[in-house]
């Protein structure tokens, strides 16, 4: 008995250890924005590389600056660009620099699940700032029924669900709000992870939207995907031109046009609040964080292999899972930015 | 006087009763968690959930068959790393030990026990995971493995003292010397309780996520050898269920199914192989 | 002729100092040097978690000093950080879990130790044991689906408009929160409450019980006023066992707690807990303070958590100690 155990222990351990590293693997980590497009490309890319396989784990742009910070993934993901300090702590930790590779545009929705209310209502900022600085309580309140005139909101107290950990999704959500409120600005700031006034933290954009589906008078703000994908109505926002836009992808890439044309090398931009009479205000880019410098060559020809990829063939799955594609300008300027990666 | 002592006749049947419902009601939740879990999980197992990787978000058909061997590796190798020290560090105790060192030892054990799962996490984090600069199959073995030491130590450290002395005395008579006399008698006599022991570790660390967020973190597609991020099956259930996709809570209810039911077979297995005797009477 | 002389060899202790590499070829030093590098790798683990956990957090410590456990703001990007919503947090889930537990637990207990006979008293508790073998996470899942609904659907509700004066049922019915978490976690710990109490009650000596009964006290008398108190320690012991689970807690925790920093009065708020906090944020803590800050928090948890469990042992072993002058072996 004892020998047959033994046995079978030392062939699994020799398994586990044959079958090791036959492959390469890479490991990314970081925004849950832009995970359902991702996954879906790590899924495709993989069935036509299948020696390689990229785990991508959606923890949050945070984590994923973190993570790639601390040299524990190889490469991360962010809807928020990294700040200066950001960068400069990566660079004392590696010798090294981070480049930002823009993969897809997206737009941060206010969605809500309000019973007995499946229109689209129409958000002013002040509206959504209000609701977000727990001044603004219950959804009959004039701030948001002045702009739906029509609609039979109920009396009912507004729950409020935010980010539970350091998000892009969050970092542009309140770009957005400390552009549009002074009090915004100055009360909670804008960042990844901030001291919400008020809310439920959900954990991840899957977590948000779990939680707006399951609470009955609640609001969040995600990416149009989780919305549209987990079909719960989301709601038209007012541009700086006036005009209540509702989030689609020809709204999200008006807002990034004037980008598009002008857009700084090292890619980090917000197009949020943009002008334009079409464009929607909380759209943003969404980038791959990838080190300028690689050890091991194959992860790194892999990856830039990928990012190639991501920029051409990959384009054409962003829509379908509501994401916007690239403007042609940034993906030429990417194409050539890829060539800095050692 | 006698009203006084229907009264009091009274109080007491009621009370008996109650404390008989405070038994049934902690008792029927064990039944309802089961029945639950059966009801969801049973329906969503299926084929596909033991076979495929996962899918593309909002894609229906994936499974978790990365999760189940991930999982598998991960509980091997923490009883590789955790038994053998619990195991050898019990025979310290009770063959060699006695005085400060072993109080010590004890007490360390006894410290390690009571650390919440995530602290784990932490210290295997900071240990494991940063110097290295990646997740790994392995940190995630270290952890679990650190919370299946003190359980394995002083259970069997219990075992080997309840050996009945006249065994020992038996062996040494004969000539056996110490290490000897705990190879071929002292463990052989107390197998039943050791191998109770480790059981009881394992399905204890088996159903362990919280040490797992940041050592095995989590993997997509297969972990090739041991030192990639791994999926396992707490981890995925977390992920699962917390996530608004229908087919994924289905995922997560099945995974639940598994989990709980490799848990609590491991459990009934131990309880068995004790109560089956243990080897020697512990008079 | 030739003679043979065999040489004995040497069994039993040598008394009087032997040379290191001479006590080295006696099998038996060789053992006792390996067991001993195993137990002492677990003192060593200990102390270095311990050394980890007070290093890692030499940051915040200083920034904060005591303030750290004041201060209710929670800001990575100011840099803020108290963990009062935290830690109020921990305590009140715990705290929460043990009123619905305790008397539960202690009620159970009391059946299965004084009423129950053997055999039903051993099955009952065999799958209490099970109860306490269920994982975490599990118990997560079916707070998120299970009782998260039923809350925010009838109990919170019903408590409101009943109970709703009281500051304490105040205030919207999200489903998760405060009270949530204390329910999901009341589960988890009454397993260690009914079997240690269990066993401590089945450990009072017959005697106790029938001196009561002949001095003409009901059942229930016999046991509340004479066996239980008796055994009060050890139940006590049992009580800290719960909690100390209750407050390390992290799964099932974070996905029914509502996950908000604030301290508040009301039960139906959503809370934070140390665990969860930790959990929902390690990986992401940016800057060294933020990562810091979480790590003192884990040695707060760590801390609470040591002195609970040392007191529950020493209360446990005092009372079985007590009631075992009878050979309870």
């Amino acid at each position: 008995m004892k020998r047959i155990s033994g046995l079978f222990l030392a062939l699994l351990v020799l398994a586990v250890v044959v079958l090791a590293d036959s492959a390469l693997s890479i490991t990314g980590a970081g925004a849950t924005f832009p995970y359902p497009m991702y996954s879906k490309w790590f899924d495709e890319y993989h069935k036509k590389n299948s020696n390689l396989s990229i785990n991508y784990q959606s923890i949050g742009s945070g984590g994923g600056i973190k993570q790639v910070t601390e040299g524990t993934v190889d490469f991360g993901a962010s809807d928020g660009p990294m700040n200066d300090e950001q960068l400069k702590a990566y660079a004392d930790k590696h010798g090294s620099g981070i480049l930002h590779f823009p993969t897809v545009m997206g737009a941060v929705v206010p969605f809500y699940n309000i019973p007995g209310v499946t229109a689209e209502l129409n958000f002013t900022p002040e509206a959504l700032a209000g609701i977000y600085l727990g001044k603004i309580t219950k959804w009959n309140d004039p701030a948001i029924a002045g702009a739906n005139k029509g609609v039979s909101l109920p009396a009912n107290d507004i729950v409020v669900v935010h980010r539970a950990e350091g998000s892009g999704t969050t970092f542009c959500w309140t770009d957005y709000l400390s552009k549009v409120s002074e009090e915004w600005k100055t009360k909670v700031g804008k960042g990844g992870s901030v001291n919400w006034p008020v809310g439920l933290g959900g954990k991840g954009s899957e977590g948000v939207t779990g939680t707006v589906k399951n609470t009955p008078n609640s609001i969040g703000y995600v990416e149009l995907t989780y919305a549209e994908s987990n079909k719960i109505p989301y709601g038209n926002v007012k541009n700086s031109a006036g005009v209540f836009v509702k989030a689609s992808l020809s709204a999200v890439s008006a807002a990034a046009a004037g980008a598009a044309k002008d857009m700084p090398d090292d890619f980090r931009v917000s197009i949020t609040d943009a002008p334009g009479k079409a464009s929607y205000p909380i759209s943003t880019f969404t980038w791959l964080l990838i080190p300028q410098k690689f050890t091991d060559t194959a992860k790194r020809d892999a990856i830039k292999g990928f990012v190639r990829w991501a920029l051409a063939d990959g384009q054409g799955y962003a829509e379908s899972l509501s994401y916007a594609k690239l403007p042609k300008e940034v993906v030429a300027k990417e194409l050539k930015a890829i060539d800095k990666i050692q | 006087m006698n009203s006084r002592l229907r009264w009091r006749k009274f109080v007491s049947g009621f009370m008996l009763t109650m404390t008989g419902v405070c038994a049934m009601v902690s008792v029927s939740v064990l039944f309802f968690i089961l029945g639950y879990l059966l009801y969801h999980g049973g329906t969503s197992i299926s084929w596909n959930f033991f076979t495929k990787l996962p899918a593309p978000v909002g894609e229906t058909g994936g499974g978790m068959a990365n999760a189940i061997v991930g999982s598998g590796k991960l509980l091997l190798l923490a009883t590789l790393f955790g038994v053998p020290i619990g195991f050898f560090g019990a025979i310290y105790l009770a063959e060699f030990g006695g005085g400060p060192i072993a109080f010590v030892v004890r007490y360390a054990a006894d410290l390690l026990n009571g650390v919440p799962s995530i602290v784990i996490g932490i210290f295997a984090y900071a240990l494991a995971v940063l110097p290295f600069k990646h997740f790994s199959t392995l940190a995630g073995g270290f952890a679990l493995g650190l919370m299946m030491i003190p359980i394995t130590l002083r259970s069997t450290e219990e075992f080997l003292r309840a050996v009945p002395r006249a065994l020992r005395e038996g062996a040494m008579a004969l000539g056996a010397s110490k290490w000897k006399t705990i190879v071929s008698v002292i463990v052989p006599a107390a197998y039943r309780g050791i191998l109770t022991a480790i059981l009881l570790a394992f399905a204890r660390v088996a159903g362990e996520t919280a040490p797992l967020l940041f050592t095995a973190f989590g993997n997509r597609f297969w972990s090739p050898g041991l030192n990639q991020p791994t999926a396992s099956l707490p981890a995925m259930i977390y992920n699962y269920a917390i996530s608004p996709y229908d087919d994924w809570h289905r995922q997560a209810w099945a995974a639940g199914l598994v989990l709980l039911g490799l848990i609590l077979v491991i459990n009934i297995l131990a309880r068995g192989i004790l109560s089956r005797g243990i080897s020697v009477s512990r008079s | 002729m030739a003679t043979t002389t065999t040489t004995v060899p040497s069994a039993g202790p040598v008394v009087g100092s032997r040379s290191f590499l001479s006590r080295l070829r006696d099998g038996d030093e060789i053992a006792r040097m390996i067991t001993f590098l195993f137990a002492a790798s677990v003192v060593l683990v200990t102390l270095l978690l311990v050394f980890e956990l007070w290093q890692g957090s030499v940051l915040p410590r200083h920034k904060f000093g005591f303030n750290f456990f004041r201060t209710s703001v929670w800001d990575p990007i100011f840099d803020q950080f108290g963990a009062l919503p935290f830690i109020y947090g921990t305590l009140v889930t715990a705290g929460v879990s043990l009123l619905i537990a305790v008397p539960l637990g202690i009620g159970a207990a009391i059946f299965l130790a004084e009423l129950a006979p053997a055999r039903i008293s051993d099955t009952l508790e065999f799958f209490i044991d099970l109860l306490a073998a269920v994982p975490s996470v599990i118990y997560g899942l079916l707070g998120v689906f299970v009782v998260v609904p039923l809350m925010r659907v009838y109990i919170q509700p019903a408590l409101k408009s009943t109970l709703g004066f009281l500051p304490l049922f105040q205030g919207p019915a999200y489903g998760v929160g405060f009270l949530t978490a204390g329910i999901v976690l009341a589960i988890m710990v009454i397993p260690y409450i009914i079997s240690v109490s269990r066993e401590v009650l089945l450990s009072v000596p017959r005697d106790q019980r029938e001196a009561a009964l002949s001095l003409g006290s009901t059942r229930w008398e016999s046991t509340w006023k004479v066996v239980v108190p008796f055994a009060r320690g050890g139940i006590m012991g049992s009580i800290f066992l719960a909690l100390a689970r209750a407050l390390g807690e992290t799964m099932a925790v974070t996905m029914v707690i509502g996950n908000n920093p604030i301290v508040s009065a009301s039960l139906f708020s959503p809370g934070y807990s140390i665990a969860a906090v930790i959990a929902n944020e390690l990986t992401e803590a940016t800057s060294n303070l933020h990562y810091q800050a979480l790590i003192e928090l884990g040695l707060v948890l760590f801390i609470l958590t040591f002195v609970l469990n040392g007191l529950a042992r020493l209360l446990i072993v005092a009372t079985s100690q007590k009631g075992s002058g009878m050979g309870h072996a």
